[in-house]
C-alpha cells in the first residue's frame, strides 16, 4: 500500500528525469560531445547522490508552506501535480514541476483549512522570479571569464575540444548533484512528514535517515526517466532548440547548476549564518527556467540580437498559472479522494 | 583516462606533422626550381622524389586524421571546417608535385637570361605556401592571430602574380618560336598556380578563423 501511495511521487521523479535531465546533459548529447550512455549514467549517479546528500534543505522549505499529514493526501497532491504538468505540456504551456507542487500543497492546505504561511510563499516566489535572473546574470560573467582565460592562454583546439569534453561531465555530474539536492523535495517533499521509513544505521558508521530513504527512492525514480524517456529531450535541446556552441553549453550548464545549488545548499546557508551574511532561501527552483535564464543572459552578452523577449512573459504567466490550476486540480482531487473513496487526506 | 590525452597528443601531432609535410614540400619545390635551372638533372630529380615522398605522407596524414575525426566525433563544431582546410592545405603540396613533374616529363628548355626570374617567382611560391601553413598553425593553436599570418600569404602572392606576369611579358619579348613562348608560359602558370592554391586556403582560413573566435 505504501508503495501504490508513493507512486505518485514516483511518477512525478520519472518525469522529472525524463525532462529535466535534459537540462543538464542535453545539449552535449545534442552536439555529439557526450554519449547518452554516458550522460545518463553519470546523471543518474549524480542526482541520486544530490537528492540523497543535500535534498533536505529546500524540503524543508516546502515542509514550511504546508505539512500535508497523512499518505493519502501526499499522494493526492504529488498525483496532482504530476498531472497539472502533463496536462500543461500537453497544451503546451510552460511549467514546471516546482510550481506545480506548491500549487498542489496550497490547494491541500484550503482543502483542510490549514494556514499557508505567507512568509514561506513569499520566500519561494521570490525565488522563482530570482532563478532565471541569476542564472542570467552567473552566465554573462562566467562567459566573460571564459572568454578572457581563452584570449590570455590560447589552446590548441583538439586540446580545448578534450578540455571542454571533461568540462562538459564534470559540470554535467555537478549539475545533476545540484537537480537532485533542489528538486527532489518536488517529488518526495510532500511524502517527509508521512513516509513510515525509520533510521537506519550503516555498521555504526552512518545513519541513513528516513528521508534519506525516501529520497533514495525518488533519485531512483529520476534515474529511470533519464533512461527510460530522455533521450529523445536531450536530442531536441541540444539539436534544435537552442543553437548553443559547446562552449556555450558549458557555460549555460554551470550556471544552471550553480543557481540550483545556491538554493539548496544548506551548507551554503551554514556558512552565511555563521558570518552574520543574509542567507539564501532554500526552494526548489525550476531548472528549465536557469536554463532558459543563463541562454538569455548569453543572448544579451553578445548584443542581444535574436532574442525572443516573449519568453520572459512566459515564465512569468507560469509563475501564475501554473500553481493556481494544480491547486484547483489538488482541491479537487482531494475532495474526492476522502468523500468517494474514504481515504483519509488529514490527520 | 590516460587514452583519452593520449588519442589528443597523437592526433595534434599528426596534424603538426601534416603541416610540416606541407611547409617542407614547399622549401624542395623552390629548390627543385632552382636545381633545374642550373641544368642539375641528377639533383632535381632527387628534388622530385623528395616532394613526391612529402606528398605521399601528406596524403596519408590527411586520410588518418580524417577518419580519426570522424570516427571519435572529435570538434563536432568545427569538424567540416578543419577537413575543408586540410584537403585545401594538400591542393597546395599537390600543385607543387604537379608542378614539378611537368618540367620532370616535359623538360622546357630555358633561356638563360631569364632563369633568375624563375627562381624568384618559385621562391615567391613557396613563401606564399609556408605562410599559409604558420596561418593555418595559428588558426589550431591561437586563432586570434591567424591574421597576422594571412597578411603575408596575401602579400606573397601578389609577389607572385606579379613576378609571373612579368616574366611571361618577358618570354613574348624574346625571339624564341611562338610555340617555346606558349610552352614557357605554361610553365610560368603552373609555378604560379602554388601561391594560388595557398590563397585559396587563406581565404577560406580567415573565415574559420573568425567562427573559431566568435
Amino acid at each position: 500500500m505504501l508503495l501504490f501511495f508513493l507512486s505518485s511521487g514516483l511518477f512525478l521523479g520519472w518525469s522529472l528525469g525524463a525532462n529535466d535531465a535534459a537540462n543538464v546533459f542535453g545539449t552535449a548529447v545534442g552536439t555529439r560531445m557526450i554519449r547518452f550512455r554516458n550522460a545518463a549514467l553519470i546523471s543518474s549517479l549524480f542526482v541520486i547522490v544530490g537528492a540523497v546528500v543535500g535534498g533536505a534543505g529546500a524540503a524543508h522549505t516546502l515542509g514550511k508552506l504546508g505539512a500535508v499529514s497523512a499518505l493519502g493526501g501526499a499522494f493526492m497532491v504529488a498525483l496532482s501535480a504530476g498531472f497539472t504538468v502533463y496536462f500543461m505540456t500537453r497544451a503546451s504551456l510552460p511549467v514546471s514541476t516546482s510550481q506545480a507542487i506548491v500549487g498542489a500543497i496550497i490547494g491541500w492546505n484550503l482543502f483542510t483549512g490549514s494556514p499557508t504561511d505567507p512568509s514561506a510563499l513569499v520566500k519561494i516566489v521570490t525565488t522563482w522570479v530570482a532563478c532565471p535572473l541569476l542564472a542570467a546574470v552567473f552566465a554573462m560573467l562566467f562567459y566573460t571569464i571564459f572568454i578572457r582565460l581563452l584570449v590570455r592562454f590560447p589552446v590548441h583546439l583538439l586540446w580545448e575540444d578534450t578540455l571542454l569534453r571533461w568540462g562538459l561531465i564534470l559540470v554535467g555530474a555537478f549539475g545533476a548533484y545540484s537537480l537532485g539536492a533542489n528538486n527532489i523535495a518536488n517529488v518526495m517533499g510532500v511524502f517527509v512528514p508521512v513516509a513510515p521509513f525509520k533510521t537506519l544505521s550503516v555498521g555504526g558508521l552512518f545513519s541513513f535517515t528516513g528521508t534519506q530513504q525516501l529520497f533514495l527512492l525518488g533519485g531512483l525514480a529520476i534515474s529511470v526517466g533519464i533512461f527510460t524517456y530522455s533521450r529523445r529531450v536531450m536530442e531536441t535541446v541540444g539539436g534544435s532548440l537552442f543553437k548553443l556552441t559547446p562552449q556555450m553549453a558549458l557555460i549555460v550548464v554551470l550556471s544552471q547548476a550553480v543557481v540550483l545549488y545556491l538554493f539548496s545548499s544548506q551548507e551554503l546557508s551554514a556558512w552565511l549564518i555563521a558570518r552574520g551574511l543574509p542567507t539564501i532561501p532554500l526552494v526548489p527552483v525550476s531548472s528549465s527556467q536557469a536554463v532558459i535564464g543563463a541562454v538569455l543572459g548569453l543572448g544579451i552578452l553578445r548584443g542581444g540580437r535574436g532574442i525572443r523577449f516573449r519568453v520572459f512573459g512566459e515564465i512569468a504567466l507560469g509563475w501564475v498559472t501554473t500553481p493556481v490550476v494544480a491547486c484547483v486540480i489538488s482541491f479537487i482531487a482531494l475532495f474526492f479522494l476522502q468523500n468517494v473513496f474514504g481515504i483519509p487526506v488529514m490527520q | 583516462m590516460p587514452s583519452i590525452f593520449e588519442g589528443t597528443r597523437e592526433l595534434t601531432a599528426k596534424i603538426d606533422s601534416f603541416l610540416d609535410a606541407i611547409s617542407e614540400g614547399a622549401i624542395v619545390f623552390q629548390e627543385g626550381i632552382a636545381n633545374y635551372m642550373s641544368g642539375d638533372s641528377e639533383r632535381f630529380g632527387h628534388s622530385y622524389s623528395t616532394i613526391e615522398a612529402l606528398e605521399n605522407r601528406a596524403d596519408e596524414l590527411r586520410r588518418s586524421i580524417e577518419s580519426q575525426l570522424y570516427r571519435y566525433s572529435l570538434i563536432p563544431e568545427s569538424r567540416g571546417d578543419v577537413l575543408d582546410l586540410l584537403e585545401t592545405m594538400d591542393d597546395v603540396i599537390n600543385t607543387a608535385k604537379n608542378t614539378m613533374s611537368l618540367f620532370m616529363v616535359e623538360g622546357p628548355k630555358m633561356v638563360p637570361e631569364l632563369e633568375q626570374d624563375w627562381i624568384n617567382l618559385s621562391q615567391a611560391a613557396a613563401r606564399t605556401a609556408e605562410a599559409v601553413v604558420l596561418a593555418a598553425r595559428a588558426f589550431f593553436r591561437d586563432p586570434r592571430s591567424v591574421n597576422d599570418h594571412l597578411h603575408k600569404v596575401y602579400f606573397y602572392e601578389k609577389e607572385s602574380d606579379t613576378l609571373a606576369m612579368d616574366l611571361k611579358r618577358k618570354v613574348f619579348e624574346t625571339e624564341l618560336e611562338l610555340a617555346r613562348k606558349i610552352h614557357l608560359r605554361y610553365f610560368a602558370l603552373n609555378v604560379d598556380r602554388v601561391s594560388d592554391a595557398a590563397e585559396d586556403v587563406a581565404d577560406r582560413l580567415s573565415i574559420y578563423a573568425i567562427k573559431r573566435i566568435i
